[in-house]
């Protein structure tokens, strides 16, 4: 069916090569001379002021990395990384010291405005307007390699709550870092996490004491602005025992023509009667309409959920980068931890998505919960692969996974990969999967209802994704729900 | 990583072996020249471990401590003991082609007045035959180690055909009978090939006879259905407890045409049965079932693919496990649907029954679609027999053991009922019954 005029419009905003995030910042930066070398990694720590023992700790990652190889069991296909005409550290050039959020350079500021990120929280204390129980959010800003504002620091240490750049949690805290860095994700798990271990430059550190339930969301938005840079985020959540906290994460990045290497790490760490909801919602570059340019996206992410009676939950929305190589995974160590997964993958172009989870059982009466929905448009590969196991030992182990992809179009492909292994007859899993395409008789029965065929097929694929759109702090839902919208017009009709 | 593979001490005795054999393998110089290219095919990766992914669950290089020396040809008391056996697990109303430690022993066979349209042929006499079909010279470098090592050292099997509209009045028996007084290897391949418009029953039997050594065999069975053509197969695989059976099947089915697998692993230490149906004309549609009934230490693999290569087919597969003790039960299917291979109906469900604490049962269905208007799903569950179902017929009197029995057999026999042949339905289920009566007493 032809579209109509307005939706042609309205999809040529929005198709993958009219990416709203697409601006690039000028300003002036220093960054770490090109090419990856024990040099790089010194300059790093150098530049992030580190004691002696982080340094060390990054060249034993880095000189690991030497012998290991590029893994190739994803589905995913690209060409070989250079990984020495990268820059390994950018940072915004500091005009002086800062003192206040005013200091920062106006154009950071300004960047952080165009993508709807309020770091002036002065602003959003005061504005008067502000609708009755609105929730407010701290906000990190990762600027490239470095954090550049970090919100409401004020209240959340008068909560014990720790939310700040890991840099500086490195040195204000050592003694948190040093007792859980690594202890999730080991230097030497696999090939990009050993990068990152070797090359992190910033990210967030949140520590949530006992019995604290964090006052509000914290959410890291990361930005990667300066060519030829690969930003390498580290992220350590600790929630101590009976502690809650909510934590966002959201990304972009400019627009060019050349792949960008994006490799980052997440730990979570969940302590008796803890929880942890991680949300993401990603949405770096894409790429343009004929594949060119785009993030690559090589994530780790991993919980740990150690205590008893602990909760780690990971929600995420798919929507950018050019290829995605993640799965937010749980290790359900504590007996009667629970563990969740919360997907909605969506590739669009030629973007290639090799996501999923792995939920590890291991200790008594653990659950899991897994849902995850592909959408895969246009040129599109979208993979699901993710583990479910269940030990000797995990009795009463309990999983359900629901795994459905959809595609629109007969160019996209839709994978999925489950490895479901049980080692003890007290384990009960349950798996489905399911690939269709939009059915025939829903389409039918929502135009005959007089909704427009563009119409019907956004109730339809909103019908889909809402199991996990519902998982999403409220912050996010909307953003979400709207990117799902822009990323999958113009893919029917 | 899967590149630097140490050659290990198997590796050298297989190619030790091969060139042992090669003299006496028979094929001319271009079957020889093929089992040549397949063995070193075979020795780039040499036996599959588990960071090969088809075989992560079935590790042979350590499950296979040992590759046993190519049969010699069975001699008089080792025919005398596969008769024996085949007494006691033959099948009525079939027509019997038995291979005895590989070798086809027509003596023992059935091949007098056979139905007008129905060839049988030896593989040895076909290899030797100037004119050999290309399918049983293709080494298949894509089809794995184990293939390719069937490829380099088939010695025997059977060469089946089937005329367009001969359907043949009793379902053709392969029987594999290990019988062998030294411990060896049988590498057997067979060919059948189903005309158009044909309905045939091929059932294909493995066990051992009583005073056989310890052996491993590997199978290769390509099948051709024919346009219009429907083939009910039946695989019953009791092996001797130390025996290793590693078997390949590969089919190609032509438009409008019917398929039905039924696969039963009861026997064997270590067993991999692993399959690729390929849909080469519209239309047609495929069955599998499985069961696999493992204890003590047994390893039972089946890995099967479906690949739908043309638009408007259909495939269904129902896979159950049960195991107890240590064993370990693998079921790895993947349904793939290609470019434009739309109107594609596929479906999979496994379900694995764990009935101690040392089991192990590791799923992976797999999906892999490039077309979108299909309808694909597959369902996977484990767990343990249902705590209320036992209670009920304990309460009616029941011992434990009967109990779990009546309920395992309700759970395989959702696979078994869908054997259409009444007497294989029922050899599938006395199978069943033997393993359950073995695990009881």
């Amino acid at each position: 069916m032809p579209a109509v005029q307005e939706t042609v419009d309205r999809v040529r905003r929005i198709d993958v090569d009219q990416y709203r995030y697409g601006f690039e910042t000028i300003i002036e930066t220093e960054k770490a001379p090109k090419g990856l070398s024990e040099d790089t990694v010194r300059f790093i720590s150098e530049k992030k002021g580190e004691p002696a023992w982080m340094l060390e700790w990054r060249l034993e990652a880095y000189r690991r990395w030497l012998t290991m190889t590029e893994p190739t069991w994803a589905r995913v296909d690209y060409p070989k990384i250079d990984y020495q005409d990268l820059y390994y550290y950018a940072a915004p050039k500091p005009k002086k010291t800062l003192t206040s959020i005013d200091e920062i350079d106006p154009e950071i500021l300004k960047t952080y405005e165009k993508l709807g990120i309020p770091l002036r929280e002065v602003e959003m204390l005061e504005g008067v307007v502000r609708p009755e129980g609105e929730r407010r959010v701290a906000v990190d800003a990762v600027f490239d390699s470095v954090s550049v504002a970090t919100t409401f620091k004020e209240e959340l240490r008068k909560a014990g709550v720790i939310f700040m750049p890991i840099s500086e949690a490195i040195r204000e805290h050592p003694e948190l870092v040093k007792k859980y860095l690594g202890t999730v994700v080991p230097t030497s798990d696999n090939y990009f996490a050993t990068l990152n271990s070797a090359v992190f430059s910033d990210g967030s550190f949140v520590y949530v004491p006992e019995g604290v339930r964090c006052p509000m969301e914290l959410s890291t938005y990361f930005r990667i602005n300066e060519r030829n840079t690969g930003q390498f985020e580290r992220t350590l959540i600790i929630a101590d025992k009976g502690a809650y906290v909510s934590y966002l994460e959201g990304c972009t990045a400019p627009q060019r023509d050349e792949n960008q290497l994006h490799a980052a790490v997440v730990e979570l760490v969940a302590l008796d009667d803890a929880e942890i909801k991680y949300s993401t919602v990603q949405n770096w570059y894409p790429g343009d309409a004929e594949g060119k340019g785009g993030i690559y996206n090589f994530v780790t992410k991993r919980g740990d959920c150690r205590g008893r009676n602990s909760k780690i939950s990971w929600t995420q929305v798919e929507t950018g980068s050019a290829i995605t190589w993640k799965y937010p995974s749980c290790i359900l160590r504590g007996d009667n931890s629970r563990g969740e997964f919360y997907s909605i993958a969506i590739s669009n172009g030629y973007q290639q998505v090799d996501s999923g989870t792995k939920m590890l059982h291991l200790g008594k009466n653990t659950s899991s919960r897994i849902i995850s929905k592909g959408i895969a448009a246009g040129r599109s590969q979208n993979t699901y692969r993710g583990l479910v196991s269940a030990h000797r030992k995990a009795q009463g182990a309990r999983n359900f996974t629901a795994c459905d992809s959809l595609l629109i179009g007969d160019k996209c492909g839709a994978h999925t990969v489950p490895y479901i292994e049980a080692k003890n007859s007290s384990a009960i899993f349950e798996h489905e999967a399911t690939t269709s395409k939009i059915s025939e008789d829903m389409l039918f029965y929502c135009i005959q209802r007089g909704l427009s065929q563009e119409e019907a097929v956004a109730l339809v694929v909103n019908g889909f994704v809402k199991d996990v759109l519902q998982q999403l702090p409220m912050e996010f839902a909307v953003e979400a729900q709207k990117l799902i919208s822009i990323s999958l017009e113009g893919s029917v009709g | 990583m899967d590149a630097v593979v140490k050659t290990s001490g198997t590796e050298r005795a297989l190619a030790d072996q091969f060139a042992a054999a090669l003299p006496r393998l028979p094929g001319g110089k271009a079957v020889a020249a093929m089992r040549t290219r397949a063995l070193e095919n075979f020795a780039c990766d040499g036996l599959p471990h588990r960071r090969i992914e088809d075989w992560k669950y079935t590790d042979l290089r350590a499950l296979m401590r040992e590759v046993l020396p190519p049969a010699a040809a069975p001699d008089k008391a080792a025919l005398d003991r596969a008769a024996k056996a085949l007494e006691r697990h033959g099948l009525e109303g079939v027509r019997r082609l038995v291979l005895v430690d590989g070798v086809f022993v027509p003596a023992l066979s059935d091949v007098a007045a056979l139905e007008g349209g129905l060839t049988i042929r030896s593989l040895a006499s076909v290899l030797a035959d100037e004119t050999v079909h290309e399918l049983l010279l293709s080494d298949d470098a894509g089809a794995g180690p184990m293939f390719a090592l069937n490829s380099a050292l088939m010695a025997d099997g059977l060469v089946i055909d089937i005329l367009k509209d001969a359907s043949p009045a009793r379902p053709l028996h392969i029987v594999h009978v290990a019988s062998g007084s030294a411990p060896a290897s049988a590498y057997t391949r067979s060919l059948v090939r189903i005309g158009a418009n044909v309905s045939a029953t091929l059932v294909e039997s493995f066990f051992a006879a009583d005073g056989a050594q310890n052996y491993q065999v590997n199978d290769a069975t390509m099948i051709a259905v024919g346009d219009g053509a429907r083939l009910d197969h039946v695989r019953l695989m009791e092996d001797g407890r130390e025996a290793f059976n590693i078997a390949t099947l590969k089919s190609v089915l032509g438009r409008d045409a019917a398929y039905k697998i039924f696969n039963l692993t009861a026997g064997g230490a270590v067993s991999r049965y692993q399959g690729v149906v390929r849909f080469d004309g519209q239309g047609s549609r495929l069955e599998t079932y499985g069961v696999n009934l493992l204890n003590e230490t047994q390893h039972g693999d089946t890995t099967l693919v479906v690949d739908h290569a043309v638009p408007h087919c259909a495939s269904r597969e129902v896979f159950r496990a049960v195991i107890d003790d240590r064993a370990r039960s693998v079921f790895q299917g993947r349904i793939i649907v290609r470019p434009d291979a739309q109107k594609t109906d596929g479906k999979m469900e496994t379900r694995a029954l764990l009935l101690s604490d040392e089991a192990e049962v590791d799923n992976k269905p797999e999906l892999e679609i490039f077309a979108d208007d299909v309808t694909c799903g597959h369902g996977a569950t484990a767990g343990a027999l249902d705590e209320s179902l036992l209670f009920y017929l304990r309460a009616r009197g029941l011992p434990e053991k009967d109990a779990q029995a009546l309920l395992i057999q309700a759970f395989v026999g959702e696979a078994i009922e869908q054997i259409a042949d009444d007497r294989l339905r029922e050899a599938a289920t006395n199978a069943a019954i033997r393993w359950l009566e073995a695990r009881a007493s």
